[in-house]
């Protein structure tokens, strides 16, 4: 069964389209990651799922409720972890949690046994008395996943997760978000525009560059489109070395980017030496090359021609991540 | 339904907890009303016996302006602080679940009438710990006009909230509205001397009824009935009601 549906969903802000006719089908149990670049349309997708932003046109369907037609049995089935702070930071934790359970109609005795529940999921037990303003960026962010747990919903969004926390806390949180999903049988969709959080996490990934969803599968799946390894090499006339590289039937695809010329074919450890070869008959000055696996930033950089982060140009994204960068340490 | 008034209860509640622990502010709300009952009930209460509208001691006569005062500072700035839920995030959270709107407005609009009227009591508290003489009996009606003193002003706080996107704008609802409706609602001084045009503003007013009812109920003189003052306050208590939540609602 399907927990989500989407048909040809669009978002307009005055002229910015900002999803474009997505339409996107994700199966109880799922984890499924929406990757790309600040500003592709991922929260504005996110929001019209969870009901806080109308779509402008097209359809959704979440555990079988329209967004639309029947939000508030969609908001009942569903969790939501929003992309910036959402807790109130003068109440305890305990408090925090507490509030969320009534506003989801829960009586006084579930939710104590949900909070004791949840609060263990995350660590946080010992802390559940300190009021939120005290709590660590961590902390913060693990507390927010928890509540998003606190009504059983069967669907949970996590907004970028583990935007602006240090490596070993991100980890953690990987962590948390593998065994709810597999343990507890959540749908988890998740946003994020680190290609290690989708790689390592999601069952399946769907790309979104500009609003629209480039490219949809397995991770494996993904980087197979590649066509195997990755070359890439730094010569003294990469463009000439290119078109040479090009006439070979094993080079898949050839991109020039920066300084170097990359290669994709399979069996690339066993092309390099050829590639020397045909370098030097050539005469053009090799000055390094590299073989890597490849990776999701490949995959980005084979549907758009660019690469992710230099999409992060937009100014009012990037000084939203510095500050959330600093007011969410660990 | 359940739900629904937890959610309304839960918030309700939230703002007490809020208010309890933001013990500076109230500390800093209550020193206003004893500077300017101490400095300028003193200091003008000579210039002010036998002035007409004035049934006693000046002093008297402020107490249930002082009141009136806190309660309405109270509670348009709690109506306003849900802009700070907003920018904090707190209102996306609340909104996300699954509750009607009108219950936020009212768990919001409960709890703002509730801590400003503790306020205030304590003021009132205050005002007979210097000495001015209260009439308790009137107390229960007085808590009426209290209640709707302050729910209508929370009300109009959430209206003006869900216009405006941050808290910057506060400074001039504070200077263009907050003030001249204390300093025209017959909290320092009374309506009778006044030129009529200022006396139409004051007529205007919705603050004027509440503080000449309380000075009606408390010290015994006001310048209309007392139920007349009941009437026009309970109106104007529907209407900011069905206003806050009407703009509430509307916002996204």
């Amino acid at each position: 069964m399907n927990s989500i549906s989407v048909k040809d969903i669009t978002r307009k802000f005055g002229k910015l389209v900002a999803v474009d006719k997505v339409s996107l089908q994700i199966k109880e149990g799922e984890l499924f990651g929406l990757l790309g670049p600040n500003g592709a349309g991922k929260t504005t997708l996110l929001s019209m799922l969870s009901t806080t932003l109308y779509p402008t046109s097209g359809t959704a369907e979440v555990n079988g409720f329209d967004v639309v037609k029947n939000p508030s049995e969609v908001r009942k089935s569903i969790g939501m972890v929003f992309q910036d702070p959402s807790l109130d930071d003068e109440l305890t934790a305990f408090e925090n949690l507490d509030m969320h359970g009534a506003f989801y109609g829960m009586n006084k005795k579930i939710r104590r046994e949900k909070i004791n529940e949840v609060i263990e999921l995350v660590d946080l037990k010992e802390k559940l008395s300190i009021i939120v303003k005290n709590y660590s960026g961590g902390m913060k962010r693990r507390l927010e996943i928890a509540r998003g747990l606190m009504h059983m919903p069967k669907v949970l969004f996590l907004d970028e997760p583990t935007l602006g926390l240090d490596p070993q806390t991100r980890r953690h949180i990987w962590d948390y978000i593998k065994q709810l999903n597999r343990r507890g049988k959540i749908t988890v969709i998740l946003t994020t525009h680190y290609m290690e959080e989708a790689d390592y996490l999601c069952d399946r990934i769907a790309i979104i560059d500009n609003g629209k969803i480039i490219a949809i599968g397995k991770s494996d799946d993904l980087k197979e489109i590649i066509g195997g390894d990755v070359i890439s090499v730094k010569s003294g006339d990469n463009e000439r070395l290119g078109k040479l590289l090009g006439e070979k039937s094993w080079a898949k695809k050839i991109v020039q980017q920066d300084a170097f010329v990359t290669v994709s074919t399979a069996g690339a450890e066993k092309k390099i030496p050829e590639i020397i070869k045909l370098a030097e008959k050539a005469d053009i000055e090799i000055e390094s090359v590299s073989l890597r696996k490849p990776t999701l930033e490949d995959v980005f950089l084979h549907y758009t021609g660019k690469t992710m982060r230099a999409e992060e140009g937009n100014s009012r994204d990037s000084v939203k991540a510095f500050m959330r960068m600093h007011g969410r340490r660990v | 339904m359940g739900s629904e008034f937890n959610a309304v209860y839960y918030l309700w509640k939230r703002e007490l907890i809020r208010y309890y622990r933001a013990k500076s502010r109230i500390i800093g709300s209550l020193a206003m009303p004893i500077f300017f009952l101490a400095f300028l009930g003193m200091g003008l209460g000579s210039a002010f016996t036998g002035v007409q509208g004035i049934g006693g001691s000046y002093m008297e006569f402020m107490a249930p302006g002082m009141i009136g005062m806190v309660l309405l500072f109270s509670s348009i700035f709690s109506g306003i602080t849900v802009i700070m839920d907003k920018q904090f995030g707190i209102l996306k959270e609340i909104l996300v679940a699954p509750v009607s709107r009108f219950s936020v407005v009212m768990g919001k609009a409960l709890g703002g009438t509730t801590t400003a009227i503790i306020q205030g009591i304590l003021v009132l508290f205050i005002v007979m710990l210097m000495g001015i003489e209260i009439n308790l009996y009137n107390l229960p009606l007085a808590l009426i006009f209290m209640v709707l003193i302050s729910l209508s002003f929370v009300s109009l706080g959430l209206a003006i909230a869900s216009r405006m996107e941050d808290m910057h704008g506060f400074q001039l609802v504070m200077n263009f509205l907050i003030m001249p409706m204390f300093l025209l609602s017959s909290a320092l001084f009374p309506l009778d001397g006044l030129p009529a045009w200022l006396k139409t503003i004051s007529y205007l007013n919705p603050l004027t009824y509440g503080v000449d009812g309380l000075r009606g109920l408390f010290v015994g003189y006001s310048h209309f009935p007392v139920f007349f003052d009941l009437a026009v306050l309970a109106g104007f208590c529907v209407a900011m009601l069905l206003l806050g939540t009407y703009l509430f609602n509307k916002r996204e």
